[in-house]
């Protein structure tokens, strides 16, 4: 009787004490196995496949900015050898046309962007190449949502974005590669 | 003083412990919901370029992957060395793209579907032919929304 009161007395709570070395545990686990990575990068959209040729869409010359990159990973531009630095500038003058030139886009909304490259050109080149064309539109975006909304593109609402990319759209067109250069 | 002194001698000199489990839980609990268990084993290695105009990716469930790089050394006794498509944990070919878009695609509900991306992790060093391929398999699947995945570049 002496005992079984004297067990009474100790187990009246649960000794949680072993509780937190559980949940270091399994704490220690998810720490090592987190990955806290977030997936970043360029996000396109494909046109759709159509197993017939292409329709040959004239274009207005001065509308159209052709870059062609080889399998060297060197770059024309309109014929013209260019060097990547300065794409992005070259590109923002091309869409805006701020002078009026007549070899330019006659408005933002016809510029279009022809990228060809070869089957052996280097995925890295291509990137740089496609990064400066997006970073070309988005500062166009941000200068024009500043002018018009006073805020940047992306702190816009849905409906005014729709109006910047309405006034710069992005046409970005992407021909079939040639297959001149090595592919590994 | 003697006031003082009385006091300190009848508190108890351990440390107050109790709360010590629910703080280790709230931590525990933090670490679980962002805890994304590598579900792919790496077979070829991709070292991604690097870029500025970066866009994340938010939802996990609506994003997957495929790898395009070479074979690391360990597998290169079976698949080669020349760039190859990895998908899901397995190397596949070219004809298996639109079954393995198919596949996320049954995961997910309906009206979710097109917003579903594919993420393209493939390595700077890969030259292009192989990535159009893809993509044009892509475009065949109706699969549209890519994401080139890449480094943020540091200046």
């Amino acid at each position: 009787m002496a005992r079984k009161s004297a067990r009474d007395r100790m187990s009246n709570e649960i000794n949680a004490g072993a509780m937190a070395d559980i949940a270091f545990l399994l704490l220690i686990f998810f720490l090592v196995t987190t990955t806290i990575m977030e997936d970043r990068g360029i996000l396109v959209r494909l046109p759709p496949w159509s197993d017939d040729e292409p329709e040959i869409v004239d274009l207005n010359q001065r509308n159209v900015l052709s870059i062609l990159v080889n399998a060297q990973n060197q770059m024309l531009v309109r014929g013209e050898p260019f060097e990547v630095d300065n794409l992005k500038d070259r590109a923002m003058e091309f869409i805006m046309n701020p002078n009026d030139d007549p070899d330019l886009a006659e408005s933002p909304s016809d510029a279009v962007i022809s990228l060809k490259n070869d089957r052996g050109t280097q995925y890295e080149a291509y990137i740089e190449v496609y990064n400066e064309i997006m970073a070309a539109y988005n500062t166009l975006r941000d200068e024009a949502s500043q002018r018009q909304f006073g805020a940047y593109y992306d702190d816009l609402s849905l409906e005014q974005r729709r109006i910047i990319r309405s006034e710069i759209p992005m046409i970005i067109s992407e021909a079939e590669p040639t297959e001149f250069g090595e592919e590994d | 003083m003697s006031r003082f002194r009385k006091k300190r001698g009848k508190s108890s000199p351990t440390i107050q412990t109790a709360s010590l489990p629910d703080i280790i839980f709230m931590l525990l609990f933090f670490f679980m919901v962002v805890t994304v268990l590598r579900d792919t084993e790496i077979i070829v290695q991709v070292t991604t370029p690097e870029a500025t105009e970066l866009t994340s990716l938010e939802r996990k469930s609506l994003v997957h992957y495929i790898y395009i790089g070479r074979p690391v050394e360990r597998y290169q006794h079976i698949y080669g060395t020349s760039p190859r498509i990895q998908m899901g944990d397995a190397i596949r070919g070219l004809g298996d793209v639109a079954m393995f878009v198919g596949e996320h695609r049954l995961r997910v509900p309906e009206n979710q579907v097109p917003a579903i991306t594919t993420s393209l992790r493939v390595d700077q060093e890969v030259t292009m032919g192989i990535v159009s391929d893809v993509k044009t398999e892509l475009r065949k699947a109706e699969q549209y929304k890519v994401n080139y995945s890449t480094r943020p570049r540091i200046d």
